[in-house]
């Protein structure tokens, strides 16, 4: 190095860096590392009806992956993440690539228009389509009855996985849409030459060039997704007060865990569910990570 | 002086690029589909709760009234809806200011200095990021309820404040924003390490920034389940929570005073998502470029 610093200002910079990262790491101790410590902590006891709490070990964890109810609600989730979110990430990378085309009119107004229902708090968005999946007063179920067409059962027990899994697609294609776009957009235009000059039309070009630069962004969305769906709570929470008898209080495993805790008031076996639901989350994002990896790397 | 580097440079189109019809069509029929929920939202508001169910859902009924929907969202319940939108505002703004703020300084802070524990630091930051915030909420909640901090603000802007993602965001950025050349720079000229962060890196880091601001402001404005689970008091809640409380007396059936309030649902789901949508935007370029960044690095 061709600068040397005073020892004093070198003793003073060493401490900068950990000053800077303290009240971020402090906060996240307490705000993060705190409560699932404390989760795992609850899920080792049980409250009995005579003698308080109790330890118990490991007893609420062969509890809850024999509760049926636990295991149907992961199952739904898992179904939904299955079905929902590759419908959702090649929605969003068609868009991309659209896009990134140049071949759009109204590129930006398409652009912004598909990206706002993420703006719209999913609160406000299972309201609307829940009225617009209305089987009496819905407009769809209004236009079938004027086509005399059988009006859609979109709330009946068979549709709904389908109906949930429309309104977080709705909510959520443009976000990852945009991830894809701004990742299509820093390939360098010289890549798109060179593909040319070897004679490569577009497609050649977005299924050689677009797709493998996109990997990271895809990977980064897929993540995400698999978070958002395991821990679905917000939509069915409100689509179960319009059809209460296809959405039970354990639809999804995040909504039995609430159920457990807040009206149950079985506070440990709500910590239980809670972590078990964190553990799988992690060895499925874990697992996506690794899969990803020893593709890259043959 | 010297500019940061661009995340996202704007490639410059090919002149001769044509446009292509087809795909725009197609390209505004799934804009039709984005956008359809929320041209009913943009009726439904015209409308008394009676034409809601009479009326045809995708046009004007014959005597529209947004005003007087507006009017009486305000001030129903001695204007309870007021409380929600300000609670909703000040949750918002504090905690997406110190979340942005926080991670920035710790996203610099390990992305320019070295110092003992700052990999396994980073890397415990970085596996939270899978970790879902549903999952932490219940037994945040538990160990809020212990402290006596549940049924306050704090509930809500605590947990707010730590955002994993965003402080993996500010580490990419600040590791291509930032030149060590400019920072070496300002050590020579005898600044101090908070003023070098404070002058020179956090105007660096402004898109970055908002990046982070805007996308926390958007999730803690559209949050849901931690304020549901932290407040009981209607006068704390925030906009999503009281209007499912206002769904939920809506649903409850047409009897007494309940009868009016489907509408004001509606009207006031339409109040809650245009500042967020005004907010995206105006502040597009931010957070596509910091969008880029995020996706494009590993």
């Amino acid at each position: 190095m061709a600068v040397t610093t005073a020892p004093s200002a070198k003793g003073r910079r060493r401490a900068a860096g950990p000053l800077f990262v303290a009240p971020f790491m402090v906060l996240f101790v307490l705000l993060f590392l705190a409560p699932l410590g404390y989760a795992a902590y609850l899920s080792l006891f049980q409250e009995r009806l005579i003698g308080g709490t109790a330890f118990v070990g490991l007893d609420n964890y062969v509890k809850a992956v024999q509760d049926p109810l636990l295991i149907h609600g992961v199952g739904r989730v898992a179904l939904f993440f299955v079905i929902q979110v590759p419908v959702m990430l090649l929605l969003a990378l068609l868009f991309a690539l659209a896009l990134d085309s140049g071949l759009l009119r109204l590129a930006r107004v398409i652009r912004l228009g598909i990206f706002v229902p993420y703006a719209v708090p999913s609160v406000v968005a299972a309201l609307m389509w829940g009225y617009l999946y209305g089987p009496d007063f819905g407009p769809f179920a209004q236009l079938s009855r004027k086509l005399d067409l059988p009006v859609p059962g979109f709330l009946s027990e068979s549709w709904m996985l389908g109906s949930l899994a429309n309104i977080v697609t709705w909510e959520f294609v443009g976000y990852n849409m945009i991830i894809l776009y701004a990742a299509l957009r820093t390939i360098p235009q010289e890549l798109y030459e060179a593909a040319a000059m070897d004679g490569a039309g577009a497609w050649r070009i977005a299924w050689s060039v677009k797709l493998p630069a996109l990997k990271p962004a895809l990977l980064l969305t897929l993540l995400f997704s698999v978070i958002g769906s395991f821990q679905l709570f917000n939509e069915p929470n409100l689509l179960m007060k319009v059809a209460p008898d296809v959405i039970s209080s354990s639809y999804t495993a995040n909504l039995y865990a609430y159920t457990l805790a807040f009206t149950g008031q079985q506070v440990n076996y709500a910590a239980t569910v809670s972590f078990l639901l964190g553990l799988v989350i992690v060895i499925a994002s874990y697992a996506i990570l690794l899969t990803a990896n020893r593709r890259r790397t043959p | 002086m010297a500019t940061p580097v661009p995340v996202a440079p704007r490639r410059r189109r090919r002149s001769r690029a044509r446009r292509s019809t087809p795909l725009t069509i197609a390209m505004l029929a799934a804009l039709a589909y984005f956008l359809l929920p929320l041209f009913w939202l943009l009726i439904a508001s015209t409308k008394s709760t009676q034409d809601l169910f009479n009326s045809f859902g995708l046009w004007f009924s014959h005597a529209p009234q947004l005003l007087a929907n507006v009017k009486e969202t305000f001030t129903q319940d001695d204007g309870v809806f007021v409380h929600w939108l300000l609670n909703t505002v000040m949750y918002a703004v504090v905690s997406s200011v110190g979340a942005a703020l926080l991670a920035a300084a710790a996203g610099y802070g390990f992305a320019k200095f070295r110092f003992r524990g700052d990999r396994l630091g980073f890397n415990l930051v970085l596996g939270a990021v899978m970790v879902p915030t549903t999952a932490l909420a219940i037994p945040t909640y538990l160990l809020f309820a212990e402290a006596g901090l549940v049924n306050t603000p704090w509930a809500i802007i605590l947990p707010s404040l730590v955002n994993p993602f965003g402080l993996y965001l500010m580490r990419v950025y600040a590791q291509d924003a930032i030149p060590d050349s400019i920072l070496e720079a300002a050590r020579i000229d005898g600044a101090g390490e908070a003023r070098i962060f404070f002058t020179i890196a956090l105007r660096l880091l402004a898109p970055g920034l908002v990046t982070v601001l805007l996308f926390t402001l958007v999730a803690t404005w559209n949050n849901y389940f931690l304020p549901l689970i932290m407040l009981n008091d209607p006068d704390l809640y925030p906009i999503t929570v009281g209007l499912s409380s206002w769904a939920a007396q809506a649903q409850n059936g047409g009897a007494g005073s309940s009868s009016d309030m489907l509408a004001l649902v509606v009207t006031g789901s339409l109040i809650s998502i245009l500042p967020l949508v005004v907010a995206f935007l105006l502040l597009q370029r931010y957070w596509q470029s910091g969008l880029a960044a995020g996706g494009v690095k590993q």
